[in-house]
């Protein structure tokens, strides 16, 4: 009886954490419950099932619990994407061990309970590879090989596939030796799904893996019977599928064209009509000194910051952010126009900016801060590029076409802090540096950043604030 | 460790359960994407159950050996998942608190 309730109270606050990481107020106090609701769960079957075997259960628990909270705790806030990648991994390849481990089990499995055991074997194994790839590629350990964007790795795929098939028909059929060749085969199967995709899609496929690992979870909860990691391994699936569909809207990407279309930027970025970085030199280009940058600043009213990956992999963050605060003592209306994959996946700049303490109510999404465009007076870039090119919108023949960015070009100045004139992660020419009330201001962002804090201080922003607000 | 939970009476269990997790994840600001894919990947941890239930019922030490390493693997992704997601969202401030 004290087992169901705890069962029970486990899922409950299983849903309720779930629902609760949707919204900004209940995010934390979510997260704690789920955690709860785990240690609940863990109370539940350990009151069923005796504590038989416990030095083995605190060795597991010391050792993986320990390097994940080590991990955890200092691991830099830039580096999130492959770190949930490699946190979903490593539930993956549990799922596997713990289903070849059932296999080996003296009492015979039902049928359901050997299925479950290949699903869990199949979906586990392709969770690992593919996310340890994932964390490969974001890391830049890998890069992407020309020979997986041949149009043969489908085939190569599918017989991958088909070959998982017949070693799972032999198992069923009383060869549970080919759970070797299966596993082996499901681990190269991860691989050759996620080598090919390109770097800016790759959250898309950390969400959609981090979805195959829930439903790992309930494959394996098939095969120790147990119904709370059943309920929980599909909840948890489905939710990442809903997550993951969300964000290839925010992307506009279709999942099949991230799955099986390659890079963007890749093949369909250098062959079309769409005239790529390389080939055009940009003409025309303004660009002036952080001076001028500061003197435009200064007499602004309404300034709006649009920070990408490059801002954070300068760690520019706290001087931007001292920036918007001297610009704010000035009497300047200051914002962040965030686009929905700003850094390396959706969300990803909003906790890279919470990290420098920026409020997240300045943070304005895209569709709420495009109409404000035209009343804006300056538009700062910071190391982004192809969310505010307007060939998305202009030119059918561009890769980026459709996809929605930010409008910079409406407003009344825009200057763009860059290194150089490269492209962008899509390797795409980017409109923008070329027109009229577009400057740019080259170098590194920190620096430039900080340029210009010494430049308006110069000018005499922010000082009479400062004598009054003593923080 | 029990198989003989009624196949019927599982698939159920899996059914209802995915129908949840369609419904509880609807409107999600962007804001929370990172952090709500970070929880959600801790909660997928949960197979350290199944990694308990085989440590629980294996007969020989090797098996309960890789039973461990299965919960080590799971814990990793457990306690690393839920910290990274705390620490994420403890940054998290409105501009009252500046």
């Amino acid at each position: 009886m004290g087992e169901l309730t705890l069962d029970l109270g486990a899922v409950l606050l299983l849903a309720l954490g779930l629902k609760g990481l949707a919204k900004i107020r209940t995010a934390r106090t979510a997260n704690g419950l789920a955690a709860l609701a785990l240690v609940l769960a863990v109370a539940g079957l350990l009151l069923q099932q005796g504590f038989d075997g416990w030095p083995w259960m605190l060795l597991g628990l010391a050792a993986g619990g320990g390097v994940g909270a080590l991990l955890a705790y200092r691991v830099a806030m830039t580096a999130m994407p492959e770190t949930v990648a490699l946190f979903n991994g490593c539930g993956g390849m549990s799922s596997l061990l713990v289903a070849i481990g059932a296999a080996q089990l003296p009492t015979p499995l039902s049928l359901i309970g050997q299925i479950s055991v290949l699903a869990s074997v199949v979906v586990g194994a392709i969770t690992f590879s593919g996310s340890i790839v994932a964390m490969g590629k974001l890391q830049e350990w890998l890069g992407t090989p020309a020979w997986t964007l041949r149009p043969q790795r489908h085939a190569v795929n599918i017989a991958t596939a088909l070959a998982c098939l017949a070693c799972c028909a032999l198992v069923l059929k009383g060869f549970p030796l080919a759970l070797v060749p299966l596993t082996i085969l499901s681990l190269l199967l991860g691989v050759g799904l996620t080598l090919p995709v390109g770097g800016a899609d790759m959250p898309v496929v950390i969400s959609l893996l981090n979805s195959y690992s829930g439903v790992a979870a309930a494959a394996a909860g098939f095969v120790v019977g147990s119904e709370l990691l059943i309920v929980a391994g599909a909840m948890v699936g489905a939710a990442g599928l809903i997550l993951t569909q969300v964000m290839c809207t925010a992307m506009n990407r279709s999942l099949t064209s991230v799955l099986f279309g390659g890079a963007l930027g890749g093949a369909s970025a250098s062959g079309e009509g769409g005239g790529s970085a390389k080939d055009e030199g940009y003409k025309n280009v303004t660009s002036c000194s952080p001076e001028e940058c500061a003197l435009t600043l200064e007499a602004a009213e309404r300034v709006v910051f649009v920070p990408g990956y490059g801002l954070a992999v300068a760690q520019a963050q706290h001087s931007l952010k001292e920036l918007a605060r001297l610009l704010e003592q000035h009497g300047i209306a200051v914002s962040y126009a965030i686009h929905p994959v700003a850094g390396r996946m959706p969300g990803h700049m909003n906790v890279l900016l919470a990290e420098a303490d920026v409020p997240y109510d300045q943070l304005i999404e895209m569709e709420v801060i495009n109409p404000d465009f035209p009343r804006t007076d300056v538009v700062i870039v910071l190391g982004a590029n192809d969310v505010v090119n307007p060939r998305a919108k202009s030119d059918p023949g561009s890769p980026l076409y459709g996809m929605p960015v930010l409008e910079v070009d409406q407003a009344r100045s825009v200057f763009v802090v860059k290194r150089s004139l490269g492209s962008g992660y899509a390797g795409i020419r980017n409109d923008l540096f070329e027109l009229p009330q577009t400057s740019m201001v080259f170098g590194d962002a920190k620096q430039v950043l900080q340029g210009l804090i010494q430049e308006l201080r110069a000018l005499g922003v922010g000082k009479t604030a400062l004598a009054g607000a003593a923080r | 460790m029990s198989t003989d939970l009624g196949s019927a009476e599982a698939l159920w269990v899996l059914l209802l359960g995915s129908l949840l997790g369609l419904e509880l994840i609807g409107k999600v600001p962007p804001t929370l994407h990172t952090p709500l894919m970070s929880g959600a990947n801790a909660i997928s941890g949960v197979t350290l159950l199944a990694a308990l239930a085989l440590i629980g019922a294996a007969p020989s030490p090797a098996l309960r050996l890789l039973g461990a390493v299965a919960l080590g693997f799971a814990l990793f992704n457990v306690v690393g998942g839920f910290l990274v997601t705390d620490r994420m969202l403890a940054m998290f401030k409105r501009k009252e608190s500046n």
